[in-house]
């Protein structure tokens, strides 16, 4: 690991400043950003220790009915939160399914929105890697590539962000609210993250000097809880990243959706929010056929990077079965396998 | 540049100055305080063999900058028993044998005693085992952990009803 110069500022103003010098870098928890830096990926010169900044560890339930979730709450501490995850459920299973126990507890949210692809050969200093390095080229577009993009992808990079807590928030409209040297401001979870383009290294649309200081959730968001649900499949089964997943929220009345929100996770350089699927699921019946249709709308446009044509159709057949889970009502409790497709619910469609 | 950093670590305060700000907390108890039961297995964050309990919580110290944890509460696995006196955790998983090498068991019991105490996995046998999956045993004595977690489970909470009667 390379050396660097350790900051541990007392106020938010004064972060801002000691990290918009170039090569300083935000720490949080540093669950991502220690890794890296012990494989020689990430170099900063200086690390700006967040964790003592007052009042960023907070979870708001917010008058208008919204909440507000700094950025230093713990993925844990949001999870087992009991006013949140019944309002959110889909998101606190999104949070559960993510890596471990003791992860969980020290990761914090906005360290959860920035962190990087796990692409293995972005990991791998002797790989070629547009991403950590602009021009190099990229190893993975030839190499083994199952579990890449299949959306928004470009020549120059095929690497998918691998947060799951992301996927659920982006159906539900997120937003993240930002300080800088510009002041504060306010943008989508939507809006945050890059597709890679001709310029993979840019992941973000954060200047300089950034900081996320909390997440919010607009008061519509919590009307989804009773049908809301978020499913993953992984390789092994626990702790593990996505191969796919996606979140389903919907409000149904008599059979019929009013309103649909989806979301994949997994295929992409960002949390890909499927507005055309929830266009069609809108007004219709929810039935496997409606679902069906969504899938092949949410997957408009994919094309395999490599190796990686199956993730297309099993995309597809996780939509059908997450908006047929989230259709049959939200479990009372979360699965002992959170977001695992394996757990069979009676009366649901399991062979979609 | 040289950071001071003051840490209680199994209940006693420790005063450490570090010559280094890279140094992880798990180098730390390893190197610095000779608290040698942590273990380093994959020094990534994906093993489990250094889990602690900071502030009452486990964590993978591998991944925790020691500088970071300034004025923490750390627990480590030479805390837990009472002198000749083994932890409830400790005595079911020699009474179950959860180990087989023993490399990953100070980390199986840091990090079920964190399990116990954030009471979310119940009795299930399934819960347990997904609650325990951030520790990886290369002897898959796995059947033996949850069963000892199981029942250490037990022997806490009926210590704690007798206490509180």
């Amino acid at each position: 690991m390379k050396n660097f110069e350790y900051l541990r500022p007392a106020t938010v103003p004064e972060a801002i400043a000691a990290a918009a010098a170039p090569g300083a870098a935000y720490l949080a928890s540093g669950t991502n950003l220690l890794d890296l830096m012990k494989g020689g990926i990430a170099r900063p010169d200086r690390l700006v220790d967040v964790t003592r900044l007052p009042g960023l560890d907070r979870i708001e339930h917010l008058a208008d009915g919204g909440i507000r979730i700094g950025a230093l709450v713990r993925n844990a501490d949001l999870a087992h939160d009991p006013e949140f995850a019944k309002s959110y459920p889909a998101i606190a299973e999104a949070l559960l399914s993510g890596a471990s126990a003791q992860l969980r507890n020290a990761a914090t949210v906005g360290g959860n929105l920035l962190q990087r692809t796990r692409c293995g050969y972005f990991y791998d200093p002797a790989s070629a890697c547009n991403k950590r390095q602009p021009g190099m080229g990229c190893d993975a577009r030839h190499g083994e590539n199952r579990l890449h993009a299949v959306l928004g992808w470009s020549e120059a990079c095929i690497a998918t962000h691998p947060s799951d807590f992301c996927v659920p928030l982006v159906a539900l409209d997120a937003t993240v609210e930002i300080e800088g040297r510009g002041g504060w401001r306010e943008i989508p979870l939507e809006a945050l993250h890059c597709l890679p383009g001709d310029t993979p290294e840019r992941e973000t649309v954060l200047e300089p000097g950034d900081l996320v200081v909390a997440l919010r959730l607009p008061a519509g968001a919590r009307a989804f809880s009773a049908h809301a649900r978020y499913l993953k499949v992984r390789e092994r089964t626990s702790y593990a990243f996505a191969v796919v997943s996606a979140a389903a929220c919907l409000k149904i009345e008599a059979g019929r959706i009013r309103e649909a929100r989806l979301a994949l996770g997994g295929v992409a350089a960002k949390p890909w929010r499927a507005h055309q699927a929830e266009a069609i699921l809108t007004g219709a019946s929810a039935d496997p056929a409606a679902f069906r249709r969504a899938a092949e709308a949410a997957l408009v446009g994919a094309t395999p990077s490599g190796d990686n044509l199956f993730k297309i159709e099993l995309a597809r057949r996780i939509v059908v079965r997450t908006l047929s889970l989230a259709a049959a009502g939200t479990p009372a409790r979360i699965a002992a396998l959170p977001a695992s497709p394996f757990a069979s619910v009676s009366g649901v469609l399991h062979d979609a | 540049m040289n950071l001071s950093i003051s840490l209680t670590v199994n209940g006693v305060r420790r005063d450490v100055e570090l010559s280094d700000p890279r140094v992880t907390l798990l180098d730390l108890l390893r190197e610095r305080l000779d608290l040698t039961g942590t273990k380093k297995g994959c020094d990534r964050g994906q093993c489990g063999a250094c889990t602690v309990l900071v502030d009452g919580r486990r964590i993978n110290s591998c991944l925790a900058l020691a500088a970071s944890h300034d004025g923490a509460d750390i627990l480590t696995i030479e805390g837990v028993g009472r002198g000749d006196q083994l932890h409830p955790v400790q005595a079911a998983f020699i009474a179950h044998d959860g180990l087989q090498c023993g490399f990953c068991t100070p980390g199986q019991i840091m990090s079920a005693i964190g399990l116990i105490e954030e009471a979310q996995a119940g009795d299930d046998p399934e819960r347990i085992r997904e609650g325990m999956s951030g520790n990886l045993c290369r002897c898959a004595a796995y059947a033996g952990i949850t069963e000892a977690v199981l029942d250490a489970q037990q022997t806490l909470a009926t210590a704690n009803q007798r206490r509180s009667a």
